[in-house]
């Protein structure tokens, strides 16, 4: 009952060209995160699938209707801003049931839905409050309550942790992700942070420059990356690019080379290079080398002692380095 | 943060400052509210006198409640006075609602347009405007002034809640969209409320011109049934004698009503500031 279907998308905001023509087709019930670097165009795709703005041209089917002509309000979606966007002069409880009192539903129910959605997060002390007396954590509550109490066909998030301290951010985080089980609601997500789309998507979408980059389950993402923006963008610290004339593969642009697929040994290896800088993050040791190629980020798991200015050799894992041609698309196997 | 910045001495020059441009811009209101209420001779003699037993007199208030009809003059102006602000607010913020909120071909061009009136004063429109008036039998109406002060007044409310809604959530707005609320609830229910300030700073702005106006009631609405306080004052002024007694009083009474409304509009303007909605 939640399907969205995306043909040809295109948005231009005068002479700027912000989506180049997106396709797109998500089920009932999945988790799709949007995600890329800001300016990426992800942010207009979910205001156009939401219909706050329109497509120059293309169609978006929800649920198999066509919906282009259809105001928000109809188009059975609900959404969670970065801002909370609260109305300020409005209680929680009024917060959450103005979509319904809106749409002309009895008071009995409006009243039953929004102890329904704030049961499910924990709100009902805060009901007869204001938004300025909550905290930030409490207020976004209460925008995704907002959100639940219309019982939409398709949530969309716009960065709803954005705004949120990083511990707020991961209960906010789990929280989210109990609610898509707990309600199996299609849910589309946009964020700009790689953790919150490997953590929460059943479906990454990656998107730049106006375009979708590769859509794929979050493994798919990472083990095999179709293209040289995927790639780096996709896994942290961010993958190793050396120019593969300079590592002796013509054939190949640019080899990648993910920092955690490599070892390194104190008496041989493929690659000898210096110890520039070694971060120690208890669980991973991460190690800058200076090499004949130019920098190499090496990603050891466990506690490890190098010094600076030691001399080290690393050897990529076999199978597990990526080559790109000079169109940044992989070159398969 | 900002009291440690300041030192004592800074902000008692700073004072000082505002303390002696309080004391300019109050005392001309203050010689006049002292002189009302004295007898005509000590004005002359001591105009700087307080009024004390031997010249105090109630005179001026007496001639202005028992010569011409103050109380209807009061009532004109307040109306015009209230009617205009009403207009402008209205008028004004839908406006700017149109120019801050839709992207429309020609939309920073009507906000110039709409914002020229600032630099041109509508006087020079004077006659063009009385002919208007003629025309459709407005004159010496309360109509024909609303019409004009509404026109005068526009320009500076479109310009500054133009700025001053670009500033509300786009988020907030969409968030209405979403939940099924009409444009004009978004207008009236999200967004006025939260340019209550900017509301209130207009309002004030508008109001003290159009309550001082003497030019346009003398032109378009010079009639006894429709004079407003300025220019009912204007009868104790005359080419060879002046009724200092009964001029002073007036003002003095002509006053107390735009104080009222300006505390009403300054309590709006602390109690608009709507935190907490917005991050």
């Amino acid at each position: 009952m939640g399907s969205l279907k995306i043909e040809n998308i295109r948005k231009s905001f005068g002479q700027v060209d912000v989506l180049k023509g997106i396709d797109l087709e998500v089920r009932d019930g999945e988790f799709v995160i949007f995600v890329g670097p800001s300016g990426c165009g992800k942010s207009t795709l979910l205001r156009v699938i939401a219909g706050l703005e329109d497509a120059t041209s293309g169609e978006i089917l929800i649920d198999g209707k066509k919906v282009n002509n259809t105001p928000p309000a109809k188009r059975g979606i609900a959404m969670v801003f970065q801002t909370y966007a609260l109305y300020p002069h409005l209680s929680v409880r009024d917060n959450m049931g103005l979509g319904l009192k809106q749409a002309g539903k009895p008071a009995e129910e409006i009243k039953e839905r929004t102890r329904i959605a704030s049961a499910m997060l924990s709100l009902d002390d805060y009901l007869e409050r204001r938004p300025a007396e909550l905290s930030g954590g409490q207020r976004q509550r209460v925008a995704i309550g907002r959100a639940i109490v219309r019982e939409p066909q398709l949530f969309l998030f716009d960065e709803p942790l954005s705004n949120l301290d990083a511990a707020l951010r991961v209960n906010t985080r789990l929280e989210i992700a109990r609610l898509h089980r707990q309600l199996k609601a299609t849910m589309i997500y946009v964020t700009h942070d790689q953790v919150e789309a490997m953590t929460l998507a059943d479906k990454i979408v990656v998107m730049n420059k106006g375009r979708i980059e590769q859509v794929g389950s979050p493994m798919e993402l990472y083990n095999s990356p179709q293209t040289l923006f995927v790639a780096g963008f996709i896994g942290s610290p961010q993958m190793n690019l050396v120019e593969g004339a300079k590592l002796g593969d013509p054939a190949a642009k640019t080899v990648g080379i993910r920092p955690e697929h490599i070892q390194v040994s104190n008496t041989s290896g493929t690659w000898k290079g210096s110890v520039i800088h070694v971060e120690h993050l208890g669980a991973d040791t991460i190690i800058y080398l200076q090499t004949d190629f130019g920098p190499l980020t090496v990603r050891l798991f466990g506690e490890h002692q190098y010094e600076v200015d030691q001399v080290l050799y690393a050897t990529p894992d076999a199978g597990r380095t990526y080559r790109f041609d000079d169109k940044d698309q992989i070159i398969k196997a | 943060m900002a009291k440690a910045r300041t030192s004592p001495l800074r902000s008692g020059f700073v004072h000082v400052a505002l303390i002696i441009y309080t004391l300019i811009a109050l005392f001309p209101v203050f010689l006049i509210i002292i002189n009302s209420f004295k007898d005509r001779a000590s004005i002359f003699r001591n105009p700087l006198g307080l009024p004390n037993a031997s010249s105090f007199s109630l005179v001026g208030y007496n001639s202005v409640l028992t010569q011409g009809d103050f109380t209807l003059y009061f009532q004109n102006s307040l109306i015009v006075t209230s009617v205009s602000i009403f207009f402008v607010l209205l008028f004004g913020a839908m406006a700017a609602f149109a120019l801050s909120e839709y992207r429309f071909r020609g939309n920073s061009l009507m906000g110039l347009y709409l914002a020229l009136g600032i630099m041109i004063p509508i006087r020079l429109g004077t006659v063009a405007i009385l002919q208007g008036m003629v025309a459709t039998g407005l004159v010496n109406t309360l109509t024909a002034l609303i019409l004009v002060y509404t026109a005068q007044g526009l320009p500076l409310a479109v310009f500054i809640l133009t700025e001053f809604m670009r500033t509300v959530s786009d988020d907030l707005k969409n968030a209405g969209r979403i939940d099924g609320l009409t444009e004009y609830s978004i207008f009236f229910r999200l967004v006025l409320p939260l340019v209550k300030p900017a509301m209130a700073t207009v309002a004030v702005f508008t109001m003290i011109p159009i309550w001082n106006d003497l030019w346009f009631p003398l032109i378009l609405a010079p009639s006894d049934a429709t004079k407003t306080v300025t220019l009912g004052s204007q009868v104790f002024i005359g080419q060879f004698v002046t009724n200092w007694n009964a001029v002073l009083a007036a003002l003095t009474l002509a006053i107390l009503p735009v104080l009222v409304l300006y505390f009403l509009f300054s309590r709006q303007l602390i109690r608009g500031i709507t935190s907490g909605a917005v991050k």
